[in-house]
Parts: structure tokens; C-alpha cells; sequence
């Protein structure tokens, strides 16, 4: 059984077991590297892609689950709100090992899609699925608004 | 890594080549053979000898990847007629931001322009790139700007002496008329060139012996905040920065192994039969580790490891239980140890008013990077060629060479960026590195082959801080000082068992006492031993070392001492400080910042702590608030001394970084083992801190002149005692088991 998927705007067939989790069609078959493997138990946020606009942890979503869904991954990022985001990353040097940040971006990005001028608390709750073991989360947050501030200048 | 590696005599790698039995060379060398690759959209390329992952490799956007240039004075700077500069790094980038230090260093004395700087990894080369601490190409024990420090800047110096002598050549003019500045050489005659036009004439100067270096008042970058943001920020913000996962080979398969069950299980028997039938699944082969279950990618050898039967024998570690070995160490701690340090004060101590007898606990830790173990090993051609985070290279290039019993020179390590360490990837048994080895030629070579821990195996692989015990009984006397002071240690050395153990001195690994015997205190009265029990799990250095443990028992035991005496903690720790200007500096500087002393809101304490590790000085001041039992970590104002401050803003990083990865560890770290297995496994169990636990963070860096030490580690031993400092200040109870989970004064 194939399953049919639209990543990053472009249609693909995906011929293999519709189980094998999103994460590792996106990675293996696809060739996007940039969504990471953390836990593979929605545990990290690593593999954090956006479907339809929600973010979804790739590594416990059976690929047959996003058939005929957009499918975005860090490499597709284009809206103003994804570029502001990934411009205050690097404008506040945000990364330290990196690994966690694409994940860490999608969310953001998923984040001020919906809310342009999130609280604190809204931050919390958006970005709470995404682990940073370098903790950066303090540069993360001034990130997010710093680029909700762009988005409103 | 350790620091005290710097007693490596220079002859290192021949030492641990001879002790492994490894050759450099075989002769006479095999002649290289052109390799194809499929370079993804620019097409094929043709190279000889040594494959990069993709052509990706080679023009990474931002400033990471490579240019090739004429001027090439020495192993660490290319200067190229395209006008860009290359910075050659032989330091492994893990998040540290050492890559963006290594860079501005030749930046600085080069006088280039920070735009037109590139950066590459070094290959796997001890002669060329060895740590000048270790005697040994690696990156560990926060080392890695403080012994570059010269060599980098004399290197750019090198060239910029080149490109000056070029252009007085050309111009006709004394080289001391000739000015430089953002890549350009100008003359007041008006002459004018850019380092790429001068590149070729400069290739053809001698490089001079000792180029002048800089004084502080002329840098550009060193020291001058947000002058050099990070290198590898856009790649990782845009999803490019390649990491060992990501490298793809014509060809390239996954393999997974089904590791041992629990620490010093063996193998019995495996049928293989039902995982043979998953599709993908290509390979189901014996290793040194285990069952390796190789497939056309990562999932489905997953899914054939899943469909593996394997039968294992875990006789001989069974009793291995984190409980009764706790009970065991404490039992021990009660006993005298081997000696690391002897009362030096001759005169009979002055009667203790108080004691204060307390016994510490700490729990094994597992590093847990983000980014899972993994390596990717190619047997070709009568060459061996691996690519992952490799943090030793020259451990990693050993053992690779004994796993593949290749000489050194047929094996080619591709050190790429890593998803963090912690110390997790530099160890002497370069496990990750010779499992993908075993794996590669299990399947004789027949294609490169990326083994892949999942999070399960990464966190039950041991190599874990070992679990700790300290007993300390210390007085006070009538005029408040400390008395006396007896201090024992119990837990396994992380160096014995393996080439590092001759940093064994006298029966005391002086990565389980640092902290205690080096004290930044003056405390002559110290008497201190250390018990080191051998278990079967594999214990490694976890970010700062010795100092996980030590300083949280010296600063917490301090603590109460101050409060026995009726001082202040910061008073009384200021008393003790007379032979240690710096951490005192930082100490104040820290209590300043903080508003030491002044009231706080109902329900938030303060607590402090000072430490040196590594060379550098670090104080935290940590606000605490507890409700309904539970504490929050609010703030902690940081101050550091590291001598000249490379780049304060990763400087600045680093100590937000420590304080975050010790809270994570201070909150919820903890292995157990039951029945010889690790019972934590994955970060349901294994908890790491998430955004709303992390506490505003303040960094106030100390202006030095003193050569610069690192910031890796030295971020992270202040902040659990200051945090437990101030849980006593909230009447909590002084907290002597870690974490604190255990306590009941973090959700669990």
C-alpha cells in the first residue's frame, strides 16, 4: 500500500510499511536530515514537523497518518513568521550544539503562527515539548520575542 | 577530559600506540584509488583518496566550511585568492562555541574581515593537532581556547606577516608603513590590496619564526562582545549543519545492536530467523557488543531487532543493584580510605565547639546528549573510514585502526559536529566508534554502514558519572573557624582500568578528590580519603568532572559551617579565601549582582556558591522559592573569572548552559540499576529540565588579564549547592541525597 504525501509542497509516494513513523520517511526516504531522532516517544520534540500548521512529533506518527496532509519540515520553512523566527535565532545566537533546534524552531514558528504576542506562560506551554540539553532555553524565549517584535514592527 | 592529562608526557600517541598495539604505517604505502560519489544535484564528483559525506560538506551557507588558498603558512590558516580566509579547528565542535573562539583567534591577529572567515574540522592528526594540555588531539576538560590560545593567534599572525611582506615587496615600501584591516593592506601612498589579491605573492614568503602578537588593547574580536557571533548558527537554525545521522554514502546502511541487557551480560545464543524476515533487514551478524541487525535504514532495523530472539547470560552481574550499593558505600564511607590529603597545620587543632557530621549521596548520571550515540564506518579498499562527533580523535583513530587491524595511515576520521557530549563521547574505549568498526566488518565491508544507538541504548550504555558517597565530620570553634575537617570519598575511579590510569598517583585518582584537595580554601586541616570500588558498569567523566560532586559537598558543608558559626556565608567564606583573590573576587561580584543581603519576597532565599574548576572561577547566587513544599529556582546571577574573556557572549552561553544541564541533574538526574540493567532509559524516566523550569539567568564576566581558562564545565559545580543553600535558608531540609526527587521538593 502506498501512502501519498505532500512535504514541503511537494507530492511523494511513499511505497513502504504505512507504519514506519513519519521521522524516518522524512529523513531516509525523503533525504530532510534536518528533523532530528531524539527519543522516538514524542518525549524530546527533535522531530518536531508541522501538519497543517500543528506541530506534530514525527518519530511516533505512522506515516499513513499524514496522507494527504501538508506536511513542513525545517527545510520548508517560508512564511514571514518561520523567517523571523530562524533571523532571532541567529541574531541571538541561540544554538549551542544545535541538535534540538529545528525541532525547537518548528515549534516556535507553529507558536507565533497562532499567537502573534504570546505571554510567557504561552511560551511555556507551546515550547515545554522540546528538550535543549545545552539549556537554551533563555535565549529561546528572547528569540521568540524578539521575533514576535519584528513580525509587529 | 581532564586537565590533569597535561602530565601526558609529549610522546603520547607512541606511549598508547605501543600499549594497543597499533601500527602508524604499513609500507610501502598502497597506491589511493579515484573514488566515485554521487554529490546529490551537482552530479558526480571525482576526487582521489578520501571521500567527503556530500558535496553539502564542502559549501555550507554561514561561515562553516572550506576554502582553498594559496597562502598556507601553517596546519591552522588558508588564505585564499577568492579573498576568504579559513580557519582550520582542531577542537571538536559539541555547542561549546569553540569553532566561533578558534576562528577569532586567527581573526584577530590576521586582521581579516570576520565575513570573509570560514571554518573546517581538522582531520585526524596528533602531530599537527594535538591539545597542547594532552599531548593528544582531543577536546575535554575545558581546555580547548585556553591552549589554543597562542597557537592560533601566532598563526594568523604567521600570515598577516606574510601578506605584509608581500605588499612591501610589491610596493616597494618597509613593511612596517604597510597598515591592515578588514582583509585589506593599504599604504599611505595609496596603495591598496585585498588578502585574496596578495594571497599567491604571499605563499611565496618565508613564514617568520615568532610573529609579534597583539597587546590586549589591539584586539578586534578577543574580548570585544558580539564581534564574532557564532559560526554555526545559521546552519543549525536552518536545518543544513550536518551531524553523523545525516551523512549519506552511496549505499549506506543502519545497523542497530541488540547491546547486552545489563552491565557484563554475554551472550548465549540468537535466532535470527523472524528478524531476517523484516524487510530491510539485510544483515544479522555477532559483534564484540552484541547482535548487530543491519538494514536499509534505521527503522526497519529497528523492527528486526524487535523480531530478534537473543538468549543472554547476566549471572555475573545480577546482584548489581544502585540500592545496596549505596548501602555498601555508605558503609564504607565510614571507614578510612587511601589518604588524598593530609592535615598540613602542626600545631593540635582547637577544640570543636560544634560538629557537623554529614553523609552525601549521589546517583549515577548519564550524560544524555540529544543527539544519540551513532558513527558511520567504511571498510574499503584495504582503508577504513569512519565519520561521527569524534571528540578524541586520537583515541578514536587508535581503536578504530586495532577494531579494523589496519595500520593508522589507512584509516581516515571525518570529525563532524555533535549533538552534544558532555564528556559522553571522548573516552578511552571509543565504544561508539569500534562498535561501528565490529559492524563494518561483520558485513565485510560490503557498504559503509552508520550503527545507530537508539535513546534506550544511549542511556543504558553505562559510561556514567558514577555513583558517590562522601561522609565529612567537620567543627567549629569557640571563635567561629573550622576546627577540623575529615573527608571520605567512595566511588569508582573513572580512570583506571585503561590507558589513563597512569594519572593514578599513589592510589588516588585525582578526578574523584578534585575539588576537595585543590580546594579554593584555606583549610590546612583537611584530612581527606578515598575508597575506589570497581563495578561492572563503566564510569566516565559527566560535565566537570570530580567537581559534580566535590563542590556540593564543600559548599554545602561550608554553608552549614557558616551558619554553626553564626556568619554570613559570604563573610565566612571571604574568611577562608586569603590565598585565592580570584574566587573571592567572584564571589563578591556574584553577592553584588545578586543583592546579597538585601530582604527578599516572602517564600525566596538566596543561597551561594564559589568553585574553581578547570582554572576558573565561578560564584552563582541561586533565588529559590518554595510553595507547598516545592521549590523553583527563579534567578541565579553568575560570575565568572576565566582570565581575558575570548567571547563573552559564549562565555555568557556557557554559564547559562552549566546552569541549566546542573538544574537538570539537581532536579531529576538519576541511573538506577536493578538486577545488573539500567532502569532509566528514555527522557520519560530519565527527565531532563524543560523551558518553564529553566530560571532567569544573569552572567556578569570578570575583566582579567589573565590567560584564559575554559568555559565548558566550570559553569555547573556552583549551582546545586547554591540552590541547596537556599532551600536550607527557606527551612527546607539540608539536602544530602541527590536528586532532589529523592526529597520530595521536586515534582516527580
Amino acid at each position: 500500500m502506498s501512502v501519498t504525501l505532500n512535504i514541503n509542497g511537494t507530492r511523494r509516494e511513499f511505497d513502504g510499511d504505512p507504519d514506519t513513523p513519519l521521522l524516518w520517511v522524512i529523513r531516509e526516504e525523503m533525504g530532510l536530515t534536518g528533523t532530528k531522532y531524539g527519543c522516538g516517544i514524542a518525549q524530546c520534540g527533535a522531530c518536531t514537523v508541522h501538519v497543517d500548521g500543528q506541530t506534530l512529533r514525527s518519530c511516533s506518527a505512522p506515516v499513513s497518518a499524514v496522507a494527504g496532509r501538508q506536511v513542513t519540515t525545517i527545510e520548508g520553512l517560508s512564511s514571514r513568521t518561520a523567517k523571523a523566527v530562524q533571523k532571532a535565532w541567529v541574531d541571538l545566537d541561540v544554538v549551542q550544539c544545535g541538535y534540538c533546534q529545528s525541532g525547537q524552531i518548528m515549534s516556535a514558528t507553529a507558536l507565533l503562527e497562532k499567537k502573534p504576542k504570546p505571554s510567557d506562560t504561552d511560551i511555556d506551554h507551546a515550547m515545554a515539548g522540546n528538550i535543549c540539553r545545552c539549556a537554551t532555553y533563555q535565549r529561546i524565549r528572547a528569540a521568540i520575542h524578539a521575533a514576535s517584535a519584528q513580525l509587529a514592527g | 577530559m581532564h586537565s590533569l592529562m597535561n602530565r601526558f608526557h609529549a610522546d603520547e600517541q607512541r606511549r598508547l600506540m605501543k600499549l594497543l598495539g597499533v601500527r602508524e604505517s604499513s609500507a610501502p604505502l598502497l597506491s589511493r584509488r579515484v573514488f566515485l560519489q554521487s554529490a546529490g544535484a551537482t552530479g558526480l564528483v571525482i576526487g582521489f583518496g578520501w571521500l567527503a559525506p556530500t558535496a553539502a560538506d564542502a559549501a555550507l551557507p554561514g561561515a562553516e566550511g572550506a576554502a582553498a588558498g594559496p597562502l598556507a603558512p601553517n596546519a591552522f590558516v588558508r588564505v585564499g585568492t577568492d579573498n576568504l580566509v579559513t580557519v582550520i579547528c582542531k577542537h571538536h565542535e559539541m555547542g561549546q562555541g569553540n569553532t566561533t573562539g578558534l576562528a577569532s583567534l586567527v581573526a584577530d591577529e590576521l586582521d581579516a574581515d570576520w565575513s570573509l572567515v570560514r571554518t573546517e574540522y581538522a582531520p585526524s592528526d596528533a602531530k599537527l593537532y594535538s591539545n597542547l594540555n594532552f599531548g593528544l588531539q582531543g577536546t575535554g576538560g575545558s581546555s580547548a581556547i585556553a591552549n589554543s590560545f597562542l597557537q592560533y593567534r601566532s598563526a594568523g599572525a604567521t600570515a598577516r606577516a606574510m601578506l605584509v611582506a608581500a605588499a612591501a615587496e610589491e610596493w616597494h615600501v618597509p613593511s612596517g608603513e604597510i597598515r591592515t584591516a578588514k582583509s585589506t593592506l593599504t599604504h599611505a601612498s595609496g596603495r591598496r590590496a585585498t588578502y585574496g589579491e596578495m594571497a599567491m605573492a604571499a605563499s611565496r614568503q618565508a613564514p617568520p619564526d615568532n610573529p609579534p602578537l597583539k597587546k590586549a588593547a589591539q584586539f578586534t574580536f578577543i574580548s570585544k562582545d558580539r564581534s564574532t557571533p557564532r559560526v554555526d548558527s545559521p546552519s543549525k537554525c536552518n536545518g543544513t549543519a550536518m551531524y553523523t545521522a545525516d551523512v549519506k554514502l552511496p549505499g549506506l546502511l543502519t545497523a542497530v545492536i541488540a547491546w547486552p541487557p545489563g552491565f557484563g551480560a554475554k551472550l548465549v545464543s540468537f535466532d535470527a530467523t523472524d528478524a531476517k524476515k523484516v524487510k530491510g533487514v539485510t544483515d544479522v551478524v555477532e559483534v564484540p557488543e552484541g547482535v548487530a541487525v543491519v538494514a536499509t535504514g534505521t527503522w526497519a532495523a529497528f523492527q528486526g531487532r524487535r523480531a530478534l530472539k537473543v538468549q543472554w547470560d547476566e549471572s555475573s552481574s545480577k546482584d548489581l543493584d544502585s540500592d545496596a550499593l549505596l548501602a555498601r558505600y555508605r558503609a564504607q564511607a565510614t571507614q578510612p580510605g587511601t589518604p588524598f590529603t593530609k592535615p598540613t597545620t602542626t600545631s593540635a587543632p582547637p577544640a570543636a565547639v560544634k560538629t557537623i557530621e554529614a553523609v552525601y549521596e549521589f546517583p549515577f548520571l548519564a550524560h544524555a546528549t540529544m543527539e544519540p550515540m551513532n558513527c558511520v564506518a567504511w571498510l574499503h579498499d584495504g582503508t577504513l573510514e569512519t565519520w561521527s562527533g569524534h571528540q578524541f580523535p586520537s583515541f578514536d583513530h587508535m581503536l578504530a585502526a586495532k577494531a579494523a587491524a589496519l595500520p593508522m595511515d589507512k584509516v581516515k576520521l571525518h570529525t563532524l559536529v555533535s549533538g552534544g557530549s558532555f564528556g559522553r563521547r571522548a573516552n578511552v574505549w571509543s565504544d561508539f566508534t569500534v562498535a561501528a568498526v565490529n559492524v563494518a566488518k561483520a558485513i565485510d565491508g560490503r557498504a559503509p554502514v552508520r550503527l545507530q544507538f537508539s535513546r534506550e541504548d544511549d542511556t543504558g550504555a553505562g559510561l556514567y558519572r558514577p555513583m558517590y558517597v562522601h561522609a565529612v565530620k567537620a567543627g567549629i570553634d569557640a571563635q567561629g573557624r573550622i576546627a577540623f575537617w575529615e573527608h571520605t570519598v567512595v566511588g569508582q575511579s573513572i580512570m583506571a582500568g585503561g590507558p589513563m590510569a597512569m594519572m593514578i598517583k599513589e592510589g588516588i585518582d585525582p578526578t574523584s578528590v578534585e575539588g576537595v584537595d585543590k580546594t579554593v580554601y584555606d583549610l590546612p586541616m583537611l584530612a581527606g580519603t578515598l575508597h575506589s570500588p570497581t563495578l561492572a558498569v563503566r564510569p566516565l567523566w559527566w560535565r566537570s568532572v570530580g567537581s559534580t560532586h566535590t563542590a556540593y559537598v564543600m559548599e554545602t558543608m561550608i554553608d552549614e559551617l557558616a551558619a554553626a558559626a553564626g556568619r554570613d556565608p559570604v563573610t565566612f567564606r571571604l574568611s577562608l579565601l586569603g590565598k585565592s583573590p580570584r574566587a573571592a573576587g567572584v564571589l563578591k561580584l556574584a553577592a553584588d549582582k545578586a543583592g546579597w543581603g538585601k530582604p527578599r519576597r516572602a517564600g525566596v532565599a538566596q543561597g551561594i556558591a564559589v568553585h574553581e574548576s578547570f582554572g576558573t572561577f565561578v560564584a552563582q547566587v541561586a533565588d529559590v522559592s518554595m510553595r507547598d513544599g516545592k521549590i523553583k529556582v527563579e534567578r541565579v546571577v553568575c560570575a565568572v573569572d576565566c582570565g581575558v574573556p575570548v567571547n563573552p557572549d559564549v562565555i555568557r552561553a556557557q554559564m547559562e548552559g552549566c546552569i541549566g544541564y546542573g538544574l537538570s541533574a539537581l532536579y531529576y538526574s538519576e541511573i538506577e540499576l536493578k538486577d545488573g540493567r539500567a532502569v532509566q532509559r528514555n527522557f520519560d524516566t530519565y527527565r531532563a529540565l524543560r523551558i518553564h523550569e529553566m530560571p532567569r539567568v544573569e552572567v556578569h564576566i570578570m575583566q582579567s588579564t589573565e590567560k584564559p581558562t575554559g568555559v565548558g564545565e566550570p559553569g555547573l559545580p556552583p549551582l546545586a549547592p547554591a540552590v541547596a543553600n537556599a532551600v536550607a535558608k527557606l527551612g527546607g531540609p539540608r539536602v544530602r541525597r541527590l536528586p532532589l526527587t529523592r526529597s520530595g521538593l521536586v515534582e516527580t
